[in-house]
């Protein structure tokens, strides 16, 4: 079916602008085709939030796009903030790493982060992946029309905070904002927003964020879970805890699946409006319950050579962490080490947040308290920062399902991380 | 040979080897490593995908449900064209998704000469016969035509 566009989408189109936003425009129309929408829709969110936040030399062909936009002055209309750097010389790499880091992979930096600027860069602080935290100041209100990517905050801004937003790729999601329109699809209608499944938790205790986000996902897919049975667990509030559970949960859905929205019973702003009139006929139900958890958990392979190496470092916080999150971990820290007679962790750790975080954290006796048991506090992305062959031969751990699925940092859950932080032992 | 149709998302028609994916196929993570390292093979890296991992992806008919994870999947993909180690065709037995579609449609609209094909919708049947190393016709209309090893000469 063919899009209905207003005259100044059309003149868009046809050129009046130039070839480059015709082409953008181009580009937007046939995303739209493709998945039946009739209509654009203005993007009403104050700030846009973007994926491509490395300047990673393969990437080449993104950074020529880039430069025919900015060539064209097709600025984004929003400003923007954009996921975590992929460096940072406060997070341990060896001499060679380092070279290998600036100088092969991460070459294009610092001529990226200019294209960035000129595009339409919130600050330069504006790099992470939560850019919804207080702190950071990037967060829709409910019913705000997104063009963000990054699947985790996706995923968060649709669910938690109930605006709407599509699953957008990279590069998509800064073609939405050039022009200040999205096509009318899929997370943005209030069709596309039901579920089609309905997940039963049914476990005996609270269940670990990453792992049930992990097993819905890579049974939903991309469709959309109406989960009951978790505010037994987590309550009925939008509190700081509960939206630093959800933002994991939500995490490990989008990235061991493709979930762009879930729905939480008697917790979650639609599900709450609407409880299970959001749920369509005929969903398909799973059921979880604690064997069900340990089954998948299992079913995770290890790609250390030697699976009983010694971990050589820790990541926490992929996505990044909240600061309700760095408190807990280190009161959690902190009575750990003392219980077991220590007072620095026992493998080189390091916690990522989103830099304005940090700046809070720093000023507060935990961030002292933390930096004392050895921990290094980043902003940098885990990922990228495992994202070559040398970290790759490194055994790494995590408590992050989405660092688990795109690298070969082996996953275990916060309370097997803490006791390998503060009790030892091989991994 | 059995003949599928699905839907033609972006042009063009193609002969290729295929390689399948039963699961959701991780562009990211499939794409990364083949991308950053200079492999004209695009080996699939994916840990998680046991179908496809360590198998070749650039020049086959690749097979698949969907396609998964990362947002910067389309970019990825878009990326693996321009490099030219893109798939010689996309097939989904699914409707397509948003990051697979914003790869191939970007490809398709800001890179001259990419030939890369993408039908979807060509249903579970299909991805319940086709089989790596069987041969792909990709032809006009949406019609695949899959031929068992050794019966397309």
């Amino acid at each position: 079916m063919a899009m209905k566009l207003t005259k100044e989408q059309k003149e868009i189109l046809d050129g009046k602008k130039g070839d480059t936003l015709a082409r953008v425009m181009k580009t937007l129309v046939m995303y739209g085709e493709t998945f039946g929408a009739t209509k654009m829709v203005k993007v009403t969110s104050k700030y846009n939030h973007l994926v491509t936040s490395f300047g990673l030399k393969a990437l080449g062909p993104v950074y020529d796009l880039m430069n025919k936009l900015l060539e064209a002055g097709a600025k984004s209309g929003q400003q923007f903030s954009v996921d975590p750097r992929p460096l940072d010389k406060n997070v341990p790499a060896n001499f060679l790493q380092k070279l290998i880091f600036k100088k092969f992979m991460y070459s294009k930096q610092d001529f990226y982060e200019k294209q960035l600027e000129a595009l339409g860069l919130m600050n330069k602080d504006a790099f992470t992946c939560t850019a919804y935290m207080d702190e950071v100041g990037n967060k829709p209100k409910q019913g705000d029309v997104l063009s963000w990517s990054e699947s985790s905050a996706v995923v968060y801004a649709n669910s938690v905070l109930g605006a709407r937003c599509n699953r957008n790729s990279g590069i998509m999601d800064l073609m939405g904002s050039v022009v200040g329109f999205v096509p009318y699809f899929g997370l943005l209608t209030d069709k596309g927003r039901k579920a089609t499944w309905i997940i039963k938790v049914k476990t005996t205790k609270k269940p670990e964020a990453q792992l049930l986000g992990s097993a819905i996902g890579m049974k939903v897919m991309e469709e959309v879970p109406y989960v009951v049975g978790l505010d037994k667990w987590l309550g009925k509030k939008l509190d700081d805890k509960t939206c630093s559970y959800l933002k994991n949960f939500g995490a490990a859905t989008a990235s061991n699946g493709a979930v762009g929205l879930y729905h939480i019973d008697k917790l979650t702003p639609e599900a709450k409006e609407l409880g299970k009139d959001l749920i369509c006929k005929n969903a398909k139900e799973y059921v979880i319950d604690d064997e069900e958890l340990e089954r998948v958990k299992k079913d995770y392979p290890v790609v250390w050579k030697n699976i009983n190496a010694k971990p050589k470092l820790c990541f926490v916080g992929c996505p990044h962490l909240s600061l309700q999150e760095l408190l807990d971990w280190t009161n959690k820290l902190e009575q750990n080490l003392k219980a077991n007679g220590r007072k620095k962790v026992l493998i080189p750790t390091v916690f990522t947040t989103p830099p304005a975080v940090l700046k809070v954290f720093e000023k507060l006796s935990e961030g002292q308290k933390l930096k004392s048991f050895g921990v290094i506090v980043s902003s940098i992305c885990p990922l990228m920062y495992m994202n070559n062959p040398l970290c790759g031969k490194m055994p790494v751990i995590t408590s992050s399902n989405k660092l688990r699925t795109y690298t070969t940092a082996r996953y275990y859950t916060d309370d097997e991380i803490l006791e390998k932080l503060t009790k030892g032992g091989k991994a | 040979m059995k003949t599928f149709k699905g839907r033609i998302v972006t042009p063009g028609t193609t002969t290729a080897e295929a390689v399948v994916s039963h699961g959701g196929l991780n562009t990211l993570a499939s794409f990364q490593k083949a991308l950053q390292f200079g492999d004209k093979k695009a080996t699939c890296g994916d840990q998680n995908n046991k179908d496809l991992f360590g198998k070749q992806m650039a020049g086959r008919a690749l097979c698949l449900p969907q396609t998964i994870g990362s947002t910067t999947g389309g970019l990825v993909l878009y990326c693996a064209c321009a490099m030219k180690r893109q798939p010689a065709c996309l097939l989904f037995s699914n409707p397509i998704d948003s990051l697979a579609a914003a790869g191939s449609i970007l490809a398709g609209v800001w890179l001259d000469d990419i030939n890369m094909p993408v039908v979807d919708n060509l249903g579970q049947e299909f991805l319940d016969y086709v089989k790596d190393g069987m041969t792909i016709k990709v032809l006009d209309k949406g019609v695949v035509e899959v031929y068992d090893k050794g019966e397309l000469k």
